[in-house]
């Protein structure tokens, strides 16, 4: 019985508590981001945002939240049910599942496995499924137009994320995120690779279908895209995996280009913060450049779309991948 | 050891359940997601075995790309089963006889396997000790050198299966006005403007 | 246990659990609140008339060859990953080696360029 408790028991307890750990901040701080987002546009656009449900409106989150809890959920007649109901509930664990091998400071991570960004490439992979399933069980025209368009374009742009993700791994080594984030003590991989950065952040803005690359839920030609016909709790699971997968996203590109949990320089005044500290800045930073984009880009068109992933990004990328492999080769700076 | 045993059945009880569910649904769409649901669970049982680069490329690859346009396919193309169903047993002899000679082949590498284990192990790679090489690399140092005309095969093998997509399924659309680039950006602005001069009160 | 499965356990019970925090939502969502629906509540979107035929229609093949051209490049940055991990050891026969590689794919790239088949209208 011992041998129980010392063995399964208290090991799973202890997992189960590191999860928690993980998700119960990370869903306020998606609920913070949907505050945070509309408070920068409307200070973008000289507006006041939300400030009247508790103090500043900091509580507007979670009165949206019950709002939707107490909905009732339509189940549309020609829909396929339980796809239906699946595809929320995917899109959500998806976005939460990957955040079990992020590391948030040095050794603070679930499960720091050998091949922590293919598995998170490989989630990232499987996003499409929630946008198709949908689409497609919804049984209605907008949502099935919003599904094509939204698969077809975040295929397209996963393949020069894909590239940008080698170029990192050449300077690297390794596919451990840890060794990624290790790796970049004396420089920050957004300083060598910068055009790859920022190739990365925008394939990333394509990727979560955010603005300018929201013309699957363009909402003036197809409504709401993918989630026309949901409501209640499970259309609050596409938004709360929505924006889960815009934190994560930010979490990928904070560690593979901005050093991590590392300080920006490693003397007095920036080593005195820790390391999680750093890292959730980081991550606010690029939020906060999702917000931006939004507020100040109008969107883009499908063929100008298209274009730019396969006939902009997908070569650049690919010559670069190249480049860099026949920069370290030549000046034998490859890492061992 | 428990864990390890608990988690390959059900890995593996899922596998074969979701297998059988992919020849029985009815829907042609549920078909695939059931097939989504065992590649997924295959992916598991490689992770068991220690394979976790193939585990993790089974995902990216058959789940997030080849499921994708199976999906695609079988969403989007009003596909009538009724009709499918009605040719069932006049293929069923092909099916069968293919099923049969893969079972056969199966048997017979199961069953050299068994009786000569060295024909495994003759293939004259090492196998590196994987507490010190992660398989990521253990594979890498393979496959370019000691593997590389397979490695170009695949190459070559994909470039076919590019031209061939685009062979099989490229139209060209008449009567679509494209947007040139190129043409937008050298256009220059006594192209575009004419200036007049008119004389006030007598209109253009 | 083989330590390797040990770094995976978390993440299958982290499945679990977060398959789980969806489902227990939605079945909340459905217990606590009024359901009320009638025929015109659970139809289809559309704007003002029935909808006229099936949603689920044809379209354009040229999502298809989308996809499929995602396929072969995503095989090709499959096969890149290993590379990247080890090119330091592999040195410039490998190198040399995924060129080749990569060369045969740009020739396919260049042919569907010039195709017209990454045109979208």
């Amino acid at each position: 019985m011992t041998d129980f408790w010392s063995g399964y028991a208290w090991p799973f307890a202890i997992i189960v508590a590191q999860i928690m750990a993980i998700v119960v901040p990370l869903l306020v701080a998606v609920a913070y981001l949907t505050y945070a987002e509309r408070k920068v546009i409307a200070a973008i656009q000289l507006r006041k945002g939300p400030n009247v449900v508790g103090p500043f409106g900091l509580l507007q989150p979670f009165a949206d939240g019950l709002k939707l809890l107490f909905k009732e959920t339509i189940l549309p007649a020609g829909a396929n049910r339980i796809v239906f109901l699946a595809a929320p509930i995917l899109t959500f664990a998806l976005a939460m599942v990957a955040w079990a091998v992020i590391p948030v400071a040095e050794g603070w991570v679930i499960a720091d496995i050998n091949v922590g960004i293919l598995f998170l490439f490989a989630i990232s992979s499987l996003g499409v499924y929630g946008v198709i399933m949908a689409g497609w069980a919804s049984n209605s025209k907008y949502p099935f137009l919003g599904a094509l368009r939204s698969a077809a374009q975040m295929v397209s742009y996963e393949v020069s994320m894909g590239f940008v993700i080698i170029t990192v791994l050449l300077c690297v080594g390794s596919l451990r995120l840890t060794d990624i984030v290790l790796a970049q003590q004396t420089v920050w991989f957004a300083i060598p690779l910068l055009p790859m950065f920022v190739i990365f952040f925008v394939s990333v803005l394509a990727e979560t279908n955010r603005a300018p690359f929201d013309l699957p839920e363009g909402e003036s030609e197809l409504v709401a895209g993918y989630f026309v016909e949901y409501s209640a709790m499970s259309f609050a699971l596409f938004f709360l995996g929505e924006y889960a997968n815009m934190i994560l996203m930010s979490a990928i590109t904070t560690i593979l280009f901005l050093g991590g949990w590392l300080p920006p320089l490693d003397i007095v005044p920036f080593n005195w913060l820790p390391g999680i500290v750093w890292f959730a800045l980081k991550v606010a930073l690029v939020l906060f450049c999702f917000l931006w984009v939004r507020a100040t880009f109008p969107r883009y068109r499908y063929d100008q779309l298209m274009r730019l992933g396969w006939k902009v990004f997908l070569p650049f990328t690919l010559v670069w991948v190249v480049l860099t492999a026949g920069v370290l080769v030549t000046f034998d700076w490859l890492p061992q | 050891m428990v864990i390890q045993a608990l988690v390959f059945y059900l890995f593996a009880a899922v596998v074969v359940a979701s297998a059988v569910m992919v020849i029985s649904a009815r829907n042609p769409v549920h078909s695939v997601l059931f097939l989504i649901l065992a590649f997924f669970n295959a992916a598991g049982l490689f992770l068991l075995m220690g394979a976790e680069f193939l585990a993790m490329i089974l995902v990216v690859v058959y789940v997030g790309a080849v499921a994708v346009l199976f999906l695609f396919v079988v969403m989007m193309l009003d596909v009538n089963v009724a009709q499918l169903r009605q040719g069932f047993l006049q293929y069923l002899p092909i099916g069968a006889l293919v099923g049969l000679i893969l079972l056969v082949e199966l048997v017979m590498v199961l069953g050299a396997w068994v009786l000569a284990p060295g024909t495994v192990e003759g293939s004259g790679m090492p196998i590196p000790d994987p507490s010190q090489v992660t398989n990521t690399e253990a594979l890498g140092r393979v496959i370019y050198d000691h593997y590389i005309y397979l490695f170009q095969a695949a190459g070559l093998i994909l470039l076919i299966a590019m031209i061939g997509a685009i062979v099989l399924t490229l139209r060209q659309r008449e009567g679509v006005r494209r947007q040139s680039i190129s043409k937008q950006v050298a256009r220059q602005r006594a192209e575009g403007v004419e200036l007049k001069d008119v004389p006030s009160g007598g209109g253009v | 246990m083989n330590p390797l499965l040990v770094e995976y356990l978390p993440i299958l019970i982290f499945i679990g659990i977060a398959l789980g925090l969806g489902l227990v939502m939605v079945i909340g969502s459905y217990v606590v609140a009024r359901q009320r629906p009638d025929s015109e509540k659970v139809s289809a979107y559309e704007c003002g008339f029935e909808a006229f035929d099936d949603a689920r229609s044809r379209f354009d093949v040229r999502f298809y060859l989308v996809a499929i051209l995602f396929i072969i490049f995503d095989l090709e940055v499959a096969f890149l990953f290993p590379w990247a991990v080890s090119l330091g050891e592999i040195g410039m026969f490998g190198f040399w080696s995924m060129m080749v590689f990569l060369g045969l794919l740009t020739v396919g790239f260049i042919y569907e360029w010039k195709k017209g088949a990454l045109e979208w209208e």
